[in-house]
Formats: C-alpha cells, sequence, structure tokens
C-alpha cells in the first residue's frame, strides 16, 4: 500500500525545521520526503493534507492504563482510542496497576490485551522492584524479553539507596532504561499542594520544591557510582534544574522529562480546592513552571509527556487532601502544549522534539522522525482551530481532566500508525 | 417579608476571605444588638423561627457545637446536633453522600465542622441551604475571627490601626488564618510569633511582621492572641518540649509586661495553662478577655445565621 501526503507543512524535530513538502509512505514506512511541489506517484493514494501540519507522531512516555485492576478507569481499547484522538501512536504504558507489573506473565497480559484492543503502539514498562515496593528488584532480564522498554516504580521512590544502587548496577548490565520519581520520601509524604502563599491561605499540607531536588540530588549520586541509563520522569521545579544541568554536563547517562500539566498549569489553578488539578508532584509556582517551560526550550528536560492517570469520579470528589491524585491528558496532550507554542514561547520543532523525537530515541525506537525509513507514524494537525474543552466528550473511560471548559486551540485532523489511519476528525 | 442585609450578600459563610470589610462590619454590629439580647432575662428572639439548623460535626468540638447550639435555640431555630465521627462515617460513606442525605431532610442552615481544609466549601456547593464553617482542617474558623473582631472592638474601642500579636501554633492554626485575614482586611498591623517550625516564613507574604523571639514580638502590641498548642500534633517533632516552648513562648507576666500597660490577652480555648499562658494571667480580669471571647461567640454566631437566613427567605421570596 502506497500513501502520498500533499500539501502539508511537515514539522521536522529532528532538523528543526517547519517546511512545505510531500511524504511518500509504501508499506507503513516513510519511503522519501519530498519537495512541496513533487507529483503523486500513479499507484499512490492521495492524502491532501490542506496546508495543514504534519508532524512525527507522539510518543508518551508514563501513561496508565488501568488493566489489570481497575478498568473501569481506563482500558486499552479506551485508552488507544484517547491516543489516537490525540494524536499519540505509541503509548509507553506505566506498571503501577493492580497488582503492578512486576513478572515477563504479567507482561505478557498487557503485551496481549493491547495487541488486541489498542489502535496504537503500545509498549509497556515493568516495576524496577517487586510489587513497587522497593525491596527486591525486578527480573529485570526476563521482563526485558518479554518486551519492558523501561524498568520505573513510578511514584513510589526506592528509598532504600541499596536496593537502588543494585537494581541500577543490574540494570546497566543489562542495558535497561530506569526511570525515576525525583523526590524526597519523607519531606514530600502527606503533601497535597507546593509550599508557599497558596498553601499557607488554603490550609493546604505542603512540601517544598526541595524535595524533588533532594531526590534528584542523590539519584545522581548513584548515577555517578552505578553507570546506569536513567531518565527523570518528572521535573518540575526551578531548583532542579541545576543539579540536571551539572549531572549532563558530566557526562552521566541521564535524561529528564516533565509533564503538560506542570508546564501549562500552575497551584492557583487549583483556586477553590478544585480536585481535578491535583497531581503528582503537585502544581507549582509561576516561577517554576516558566522556568521548566525554558529548560524544555534548551533541551536540558527532553520530554514532554501526559503522564495521564485516569480517576473515576468517586476518587475525585472528596476533600483535596482525600482525593486521588493524576488527571487523563492523552487527548489534551497537543492541544495543551499548542499553548506553549501560541504564546511564543515554544516553537513547533522544538515541541514535537520533546514529545516525539527524544522519547522514541531515548527509548530506541525507529518512530519519532519524518525521515527515510521511519515508520509511518504520524499526526496532521490544526494548529489554530479553537475550541472549548468538554470533558464529557474525552474517550478516555475517566474524564478526569483539569482541561474542562477550557479554551484552547488546535486539533488532530487524523493520525497514522505504520501508514494506516487509525483516526479521522468528521 | 425580612429586611435585606444592607451589605452582607454572601449564601454561606465560607471563610473570612470572601467578606468585603462591610459585610464584616455589618455582623459586627448586629452581633453587637445579640449581645444585649443574651444579657436580658428572656433571651428569645425569632429571626430562625421556622427554620432547621443542623450541626455535623466530623471533628470534636465541646465549645463551639454547643455554642451553634445556643445561637441557633436564642434565635428559635429547630436546632439538630449530629456527632459525625460516630455515624456514617465508620461505614464508609462519603462526604457528598452525606450531604446528600441531609440534604433531602430540608435543612436551612448546616452548620460544618470537618478535619480537612476544603471540606466545608465541597460540600456547600452539593446543598441547597446556607453552610456556616465551624473550622476545616487548617484552612478557615470564620466564626472564631469573628468572635475575636467583636470582643477586640469593644475592648478597645475600635477595629482598626490596632498592634496586634498571633502567637503559638500559627502553621497548624485555622483561628490564626480566618483571623490573619480578617484583621489584615481590617487594616491592623499583625505580627506572628512563635518557634520557626510553627510559623512558616511564607505567612509574611500576607502581610504580617513574623518575629521568633517573644519579647521582641510582643513591644507595644495593643492585642496578645494565644493559641493553643496543638498537644495531638506533638509527635511531629515541632518543638523540643512542652518546657522549654513554655519558658520561650508561653505569655506569663513578664513578657507581658512588654506590651502595651492595657493590652488585653485573648485566647480561643482550650487552655493548657502552664504550657502557652500562665493560669493567673488567664484569670486576671484586667487583661484576659478570654470569657468576653466565649460570649461574643454566641453574639456573632446569632448574627451571622440571622443575615444568611435573611438572604435565604429572600431569595426564596425572588422565586
Amino acid at each position: 500500500m502506497t500513501l502520498f501526503f500533499t500539501n502539508a507543512r511537515v514539522i521536522n524535530p529532528e532538523a528543526g525545521t517547519v517546511s512545505p513538502g510531500a511524504l511518500l509512505v509504501k508499506n507503513g514506512v516513510i519511503d522519501s520526503v519530498l519537495p512541496a511541489d513533487a507529483p503523486a506517484p500513479k499507484e499512490a493514494e492521495v492524502i491532501d493534507c490542506l496546508g495543514k501540519y504534519l508532524a512525527p507522531g507522539i510518543v508518551d512516555i508514563g501513561v496508565k492504563v488501568c488493566e489489570p485492576g481497575e478498568r473501569h478507569k481506563e482500558s486499552y481499547k479506551s485508552a488507544g482510542l484517547a491516543a489516537a484522538a490525540g494524536g499519540v501512536t505509541t503509548i509507553i504504558t506505566r506498571p503501577d496497576t493492580t497488582p503492578a507489573i512486576d513478572t515477563p506473565e504479567g507482561l505478557e497480559f498487557v503485551t496481549r490485551r493491547a495487541q488486541a484492543d489498542a489502535p496504537v503502539n503500545v509498549l509497556p514498562m515493568a516495576a524496577l522492584t517487586k510489587g513497587r515496593a522497593g525491596r527486591e528488584m525486578v527480573e529485570i532480564g526476563f521482563l526485558q524479553d518479554a518486551g519492558a522498554v523501561a524498568f520505573t516504580d513510578c511514584d513510589h521512590v526506592v528509598s532504600d539507596t541499596k536496593v537502588l544502587t543494585r537494581a541500577l548496577t543490574y540494570a546497566r548490565s543489562c542495558g535497561a532504561l530506569v526511570i525515576a520519581h525525583p523526590q524526597e520520601p519523607i519531606l514530600s509524604k502527606g503533601a497535597a499542594a507546593t509550599s508557599g502563599k497558596f498553601a499557607v491561605l488554603r490550609g493546604l499540607p505542603a512540601v517544598s520544591s526541595m524535595a524533588e531536588r533532594m531526590g534528584l540530588d542523590r539519584d545522581i549520586a548513584l548515577l555517578e557510582m552505578t553507570g546506569a541509563k536513567y531518565h527523570a520522569d518528572q521535573i518540575t521545579t526551578a531548583r532542579a534544574l541545576p543539579a540536571l544541568q551539572r549531572a549532563k554536563n558530566n557526562g552521566l547517562d541521564i535524561t529528564a522529562g516533565t509533564s503538560i500539566h506542570h508546564l501549562t498549569l500552575n497551584e492557583l489553578d487549583v483556586a477553590d480546592y478544585r480536585t481535578f488539578f491535583k497531581v503528582k508532584p503537585p502544581l507549582r509556582s509561576e516561577e517554576d513552571r516558566l522556568a521548566v517551560v525554558d529548560a524544555v526550550r534548551s533541551g536540558l528536560i527532553d520530554t514532554i509527556s501526559s503522564m495521564h492517570t485516569p480517576q473515576d469520579e468517586e476518587s475525585k470528589r472528596l476533600p483535596f487532601e482525600e482525593a486521588a491524585a493524576g488527571a487523563v491528558a492523552l487527548e489534551t496532550l497537543l492541544p495543551a502544549a499548542l499553548r506553549l507554542y501560541h504564546s511564543d514561547l515554544l516553537d513547533l520543532p522544538t515541541l514535537f522534539k520533546a514529545l516525539s523525537y527524544n522519547p522514541a530515541q531515548r527509548l530506541g525506537l525507529a518512530s519519532g522522525r519524518v525521515a527515510e525509513g521511519a515508520p509511518a507514524d504520524l499526526v496532521l494537525f490544526d494548529a489554530d482551530v479553537p475550541f472549548v474543552l468538554d470533558r464529557f466528550k474525552l474517550r478516555s473511560k475517566s474524564q478526569n481532566t483539569p482541561f474542562d471548559g477550557a479554551r484552547m486551540q488546535g486539533k488532530v485532523l487524523a493520525t497514522f500508525v505504520a501508514g494506516h489511519s487509525v483516526y479521522a476528525r468528521d | 417579608m425580612t429586611s435585606a442585609p444592607t451589605y452582607f450578600r454572601q449564601n454561606h459563610l465560607l471563610g473570612i476571605e470572601p467578606l468585603h470589610p462591610l459585610e464584616i462590619t455589618e455582623i459586627l454590629d448586629l452581633a453587637d444588638s445579640y449581645v444585649d439580647l443574651n444579657r436580658r432575662a428572656e433571651k428569645h428572639a425569632d429571626a430562625l423561627q421556622g427554620l432547621t439548623q443542623i450541626n455535623m460535626f466530623f471533628e470534636n468540638s465541646t465549645r463551639t457545637q454547643a455554642s451553634f447550639e445556643i445561637a441557633g435555640k436564642r434565635l428559635g431555630a429547630d436546632v439538630m446536633n449530629m456527632a459525625m465521627q460516630a455515624s456514617s462515617i465508620k461505614k464508609g460513606e462519603t462526604l457528598i453522600d452525606t450531604a446528600m442525605t441531609l440534604n433531602a431532610m430540608h435543612p436551612d442552615l448546616l452548620v460544618v465542622r470537618h478535619p480537612h481544609s476544603g471540606a466545608v466549601d465541597l460540600l456547600a456547593q452539593k446543598v441547597n441551604c446556607a453552610v456556616l464553617n465551624a473550622g476545616d482542617g487548617r484552612h478557615e474558623h470564620p466564626t472564631q475571627a469573628l468572635l475575636d473582631a467583636l470582643t477586640i472592638r469593644r475592648a478597645k474601642g475600635r477595629l482598626h490601626r490596632l498592634n496586634i500579636a498571633i502567637c503559638g501554633d500559627i502553621a497548624h492554626s485555622r483561628v490564626a488564618r480566618s483571623n490573619l485575614i480578617l484583621l489584615g482586611k481590617m487594616e491592623n498591623r499583625i505580627r506572628l510569633i512563635g518557634p520557626p517550625t510553627l510559623v512558616p516564613s511564607q505567612f509574611s507574604e500576607f502581610g504580617a511582621e513574623i518575629y521568633d523571639d517573644m519579647r521582641e514580638g510582643l513591644q507595644d502590641v495593643d492585642v496578645v492572641m494565644m493559641l493553643r498548642l496543638q498537644k495531638e500534633r506533638m509527635d511531629g517533632g515541632f518543638i523540643p518540649s512542652e518546657r522549654e516552648y513554655y519558658h520561650r513562648y508561653g505569655l506569663d507576666a513578664e513578657k507581658l509586661a512588654l506590651a502595651k500597660p492595657d493590652a488585653i490577652v485573648m485566647h480561643p480555648g482550650p487552655m493548657n495553662r502552664g504550657v502557652e499562658i500562665d493560669g493567673t494571667i488567664a484569670d486576671d480580669i484586667n487583661r484576659s478577655v478570654i470569657q468576653e471571647q466565649v460570649e461574643m461567640g454566641v453574639a456573632v454566631r446569632m448574627a451571622a445565621m440571622d443575615l444568611l437566613a435573611r438572604n435565604l427567605r429572600n431569595r426564596g421570596e425572588a422565586k
């Protein structure tokens, strides 16, 4: 099967360019990137992009699909549909399910479920320690053989440094990527907000942003010891950035991500205890938000992810301290990221570098690029069309988005995975 | 037809933060008249006649609950107390479900205390009646701040341009937050005094001056407001010991001598004598207004419920 995308504005994050062009796709793989006036080959099915943006599909590290355990919150089918509608062509799933994905058998189960139900690529991560309890490392080798692309205990910090050191050392020998949540777990225990004027005014238990830096500092020290391959899931504070910069300068194998919510919202959005704005780590100050946006622009922070965390209404309709943390974001990831483009903070190639190219590179995937030989995982979108988000129209089984009723700009028109259309806007 | 309040526009009393200074003054003025009523032998009025008031306390309380109950009864409301920590919570019912159940019984005034910040706001969004916050977590305790304001206004003759020291466990105190906001709105100078573990530096962003030396902080103040040391939170290790705390931050005659000669001493109760306050000072009728605070509490709660009920009735008639 041959597809010819014409009349597109092609975003190439690798080269840092946006240019009019055409794309020839053969058998699910990008065959060639052509100039705008290239004629369509005879046998090809022509897709007229009408001058809209064509970019490599998003590779989203850290998506929670609630299978096994809480399928009523999100299934592979609903998450897959939400991803397709959001321009996410590869979801990297989290192992913080019930039970945790910490055995090859568990990993095979989710792989099978994903293949049966999800229209997009699904690559699973496995827990780093059994039951995410921080005591014994999982069978890293077997899990890798079964398809685990990274190892993470998600928001559970391995507080026993001996256990973590051994896990990092062992992971290095397997060439496995370890993803950690940088946070000093005792200092941040019970916190629902970031220390500051707002937390004081609302009387919420709060944690200093210093807890993130302490967590990162500790992990960096262990990286120096072990030489492991490491990715920090979410860097959200200005204070943590110099430590990250130094670690990179020193040549450690470290990358870092951040969440779309920390890039586009701040602590004041919680307003009158709106629990849909409760995420982990908690939303930060505006100064932190801008510092993190800057770090994405400079490339210090490598990836942006949705940190998609479905929660049902009951888990959120509680007093703020008791309410569950997390927000769904597969479908709102791109429109929210485009806020940064529309406010002139980040250009489109930079955004897609962090959304698609860098995550794919870090995981050793061939996707995330618009280049010859890359899989035709593509998103076609209009960056300008305005809309008001209605959470009940989201495809996720859970609709806990902080963007309900928000004015946004930019919609996905079509999503392709290996050249197959998985979503088309009517 | 009941007369509408002149300034008071609220449907609920969830905190001091949303109140305009004129609304605060209107509550205090009305409370003044209820103080007079409460001192008569015949203490009844009919402002809440025919209305149902439910007191829902998810956290133990004796004084506040009694104060709200008396206030409601003096104004003719049908008052019911529900000790929530002993009831459906234990059976797993959520806060919202409890609220919806009560709502179906058509109360007019709901007085709520809850251990979590924001819980009363959440509840107010789900019910049709007027909700009064009787303390939520470490967020706000508006009637306490109002009764403190009334006490100060009656003792000092004004509620502005005073130097007011709030001393002790500020971090865990909803009383301190509500007072800080109210007294700030009325243009007073506020000092927060306590060990830095109990007085987070972020409070300075509210325009308060922070002192960790009590002697320095008490210089020339008009009002000394003591807070209860929350012993139930002591396992967090906020202070080394009660005796060291009393030595450094307990109000005794020597420290009080640094304040203005006519400075008044306040405490929201219940007191830990010998921990944050010396017993003889608490009992000194020339300095301590602690008993007046309790008296003002009933009057302020009568005033707040009266004004809320008027808005409630006027909304009903408007429909």
